[in-house]
């Protein structure tokens, strides 16, 4: 059936895919008639859409393919990187979008007024959609493109599943539109980091399940007796997120045709459920998908054999066994009970070690190819961010002891934290392994101008610079203001000196942000260049073109 | 399956795996990663030894150094309390005018009361006190309701049109809006008030008619002469300090649809020493009568 280029038959994802949008349209045309509230219609309404468009492409697909897709095409696996190609656009543009409205809530912290005193432009609204657009719209398609890619390219298989990882990346796309104009229009469930309410919830659940399922039958069908060590982290990313987000979601709705939901977990219950989810987000999310992404696109990149199979091995367990536990250091202090906080912060110190095993297999893969960050900025870029990693995984655990903590929490110090591992490395990693996808996605023999990917590498690194330092003066002091108490009991300043204190460094940060913004603005161009400019490769393209190592 | 072979750069042995052109060495742990990862584990034992750790049926394990971060925080509240305590005795039984003349209630009196001004009423009025449109300046010599440091306590003990029973309470009436004047009789007032405050009035405004409107209807509240009357918290219109705005669409606005503006009360928030502390530190703005 495979390699039958003859044959066309409706296919049974092809069914499967029809059949979903079609209960979809049902539903929406269903809550759309239903509801009373007029952001939940608009979703409806867009939900109806966008099913309706789905199927009718699925339709038109198979009227106009003339056999069905072969798995293999002269005996090489026929790689599906249409998803792909979809997710890494899709990358760049949330990406764009998501560190414009970081730059004007940074812009607002420092100017208020810049709210426009609009309740879709105020802070409270913007900074989820910020984080969500980062976090997920930027960071998941990036790990939904990087992990199609990966997966085939390591099994030595086409992905499973025909159209549904199609369904996946627009699935996934769908639901960050959901998300995002619902923060706009003042839709929250009021969890951090977990903001759409139920119904859009929902919809990831199905839309995860399925990435689930494709990405273990891509391993199911593999060509390659053993499974690549990146495949294990993404597949650890999958689980783990799927298992965080259902019971940190569990909600019951006010009705099926309204927005509103109220969380089966209350108070202190409430909270460790919350930061389980919110910190394994952290650790599954943003630290175990893009391990992944830096297990294939480091040694791919430097042309260098992973530096230890073993450290690859006890890193990957010790660091999946102990993330989930170290959620509680972030309520310290608080009426969550003594022995969970302790539990959470001595797991979060033994997460030191696992955590660096993968900044050492990154940066020692480098060994013996040191030379090649001399002559090429995407690996650069790449281990700037493994070193970005390092910093970051070891400031956390130290921010994580009480006592550290009892001056960190609650200031800039931790967004400082935060942005060092968001920008420096979610960031830098992605954009490193975007840099190597398109050439290799759109057969191209090199990027457009590696010149410009310097550029970026500077403009973005001193951005961070800027951004962390900021953030680090700027949160000590607030910490320090916060407990300093005059000599007759009375503390020393009241809340609105410490705002005013931190204002200069605002403005810092927000240069910081904006320079973060302008390389990624640099990188689109690079790209959109690359894509319609660059020059045409003969050869089979995923087998990066080397860049020559200075002699 | 790639056969194992020795990378030539390192000298190291592959694994033997390879995919899609990627290989692995057989690179063994890095010592000292190991060493400081068994470390981090064994200092994690000894702090749950120590601390407060883990769960079990009915209770936790205690630690042996039997520490609660509840009964630390109680220690240091009661540190707190009793040092304030120390360096404030006699406030408690001391009235306003005995703290503001002996030097070391009165050191006391404006460190609390700066320390409780900056969080509880800078919101309003301003970390210095200099008030924004519709919350009053507290530095000057206009005083709505009395400057004295007993005024000031009352005030802040019961608020301004606050729930409180014993709130300071005054009405402006909504003079437009309930109908209780016509819109030409609003203007002519507004113009006459300006006229009392020595500002320009419009030419084709009857200040006449404007005066014997302001006898009939303002004049039982704000005086004869605009001068105010503190009863009421009805201000003095003549000394050139305006709490809305002085240009005439805000005071045609006033009078329209009155005035109200609420203040707190604050007796169930703050303690005794701290309100009277406080009453003294407002009054040493700049304003205190």
């Amino acid at each position: 059936m495979a390699t039958s280029h003859q044959a066309k038959s409706f296919t049974a994802s092809e069914g499967g895919v029809i059949a979903l949008l079609l209960v979809c349209v049902l539903f929406s045309l269903l809550i759309a008639a239903k509801t009373h509230d007029p952001t939940m219609a608009f979703h409806a309404w867009l939900g109806l859409a966008a099913a309706g468009i789905g199927a009718f492409a699925v339709f038109n697909g198979y009227f106009k393919r003339t056999h069905n897709v072969p798995e293999e095409i002269d005996g090489k696996p026929n790689y599906q990187m249409g998803p792909v190609k979809l997710a890494t656009v899709a990358s760049v543009f949330w990406g764009v979008a998501g560190f414009l409205v970081g730059l004007i809530i940074a812009l607002q912290l420092a100017w208020p007024s810049l709210n426009l005193d609009l309740p879709w432009t105020s802070f409270g609204r913007l900074r989820p959609l910020h984080t969500s657009a980062v976090i997920f719209a930027f960071g998941g398609n990036v790990l939904l493109a990087s992990s199609f890619y990966v997966v085939q390219r390591t099994c030595r298989a086409r992905a499973a599943g025909g159209l549904w990882p199609w369904f996946v990346v627009w699935g996934y796309n769908f639901f960050i539109v959901i998300a995002g104009t619902g923060y706009i229009l003042g839709i929250t469930q009021s969890k951090e980091y977990a903001e759409p309410e139920w119904y859009a919830d929902l919809w990831l659940t199905v839309v995860w399940v399925i990435y689930l399922l494709v990405f273990l039958a891509t391993l199911w069908k593999r060509k390659e007796p053993h499974i690549y060590v990146a495949n294990w982290f993404y597949l650890a990313f999958i689980v783990t997120i799927a298992m965080l987000h259902l019971v940190n979601n569990a909600t019951v709705p006010v009705s099926l045709t309204e927005p509103k939901s109220y969380i089966v977990w209350s108070g202190v219950q409430d909270a460790m459920t919350q930061w389980w989810y919110g910190h394994n987000a952290v650790g599954f999310f943003l630290t175990a998908g893009f391990l992944a992404i830096m297990y294939y696109f480091v040694p791919k990149r430097a042309e260098r054999p992973v530096y230890s199979y073993r450290l690859s091995i006890v890193h990957f367990w010790s660091l999946i066994f102990l993330y989930i536990w170290a959620g509680p250091h972030h309520l310290h202090y608080t009426s969550t009970p003594q022995w969970a906080q302790t539990l959470g912060m001595t797991f979060s110190i033994m997460l030191w070690m696992p955590s660096w095993g993968g900044m050492i297999n990154g940066l020692m893969t480098l060994s013996g190819a040191w030379d090649k960050l001399r002559t090429d900025p995407v690996l650069r870029m790449l281990v700037v961010s493994v070193a970005f990693y390092g910093m970051s995984t070891f400031e956390g655990p130290l921010m994580s002891i009480r006592a550290v903590n009892s001056l960190s929490h609650y200031t800039d110090w931790t967004i400082g934290h935060v942005h060092s591992g968001a920008l420096g490395w979610v960031g830098f990693v992605s954009f490193g392994a975007i840099y190597c996808l398109v050439p290799w996605l759109w057969n191209k023999k090199q990027l457009y101008s590696l010149k410009l990917v310097n550029w970026h590498f500077w403009i973005a690194t001193i951005g961070i610079v800027l951004y962390i330092t900021s953030m680090w003066v700027s949160g000590i002091m607030q910490g320090l203001m916060w407990r300093a108490y005059t000599s007759l009991g009375f503390l020393e300043y009241s809340f609105i000196e410490t705002v005013e204190a931190m204002h200069p460094f605002y403005i810092i940060r927000a240069i910081g942000g904006l320079l973060f913004v302008i390389g990624a603005l640099i990188m689109v161009y690079n790209l959109w260049m690359t894509v319609r400019h660059g020059e045409y490769a003969e050869e089979e393209v995923g087998h990066p073109t080397a860049v020559q190592p200075a002699e | 399956m790639a056969e194992k072979e020795i990378d030539k750069l390192s000298g190291v042995e592959t694994t033997g795996h390879e995919w899609d052109g990627l290989k692995e060495l057989n690179n063994p742990l890095p010592r000292w990663w190991l060493w400081v990862f068994y470390a981090t584990v064994v200092w994690s034992v000894i702090y749950w030894i120590l601390m407060p750790s883990w769960p079990m049926l009915t209770d936790y394990t205690r630690g042996i150094r039997g520490q609660s971060q509840r009964a630390v925080v109680m220690q240091e509240v009661d540190a707190l309390k009793t040092l304030r305590a120390e360096k404030g005795a006699g406030l408690a039984d001391a009235d306003l005018a005995e703290i503001q003349q002996t030097p070391a209630m009165l050191e006391f009196a404006m460190a609390n009361g700066r320390s409780a001004f900056g969080d509880n009423c800078a919101p309003c009025h301003g970390s210095g006190g200099g008030g924004f449109k519709g919350y009053p300046n507290l530095n000057d010599d206009a005083w709505l309701w009395g400057g004295s440091l007993d005024d000031i306590h009352q005030t802040l003990l019961y608020g301004i049109r606050s729930d409180h029973d014993e709130t300071r309470f005054g009405d402006m009436p909504a003079f437009g809006r309930d109908e209780l004047l016509t819109p030409d009789e609003v203007f002519d007032v507004a113009n006459y008030v300006h006229s009392l405050a020595g500002m320009d009035t419009a030419a084709d405004a009857n200040l006449e008619e404007g005066k014997t409107l302001y006898m009939d209807n303002c004049a039982v509240c704000h005086g004869d002469e605009g001068k105010g009357m503190r009863e009421v918290g009805a201000p003095n219109l003549t000394d050139g300090i305006w709490m809305y705005g002085s240009d005439l669409d805000t005071i045609v606005d006033g009078i329209n649809n009155g005035r109200g503006a609420v203040m707190p009360a604050w007796v169930d928030r703050l303690d005794p020493v701290t309100l009277k502390s406080l009453a003294v530190y407002t009054h040493s703005l700049g304003g205190g009568e």
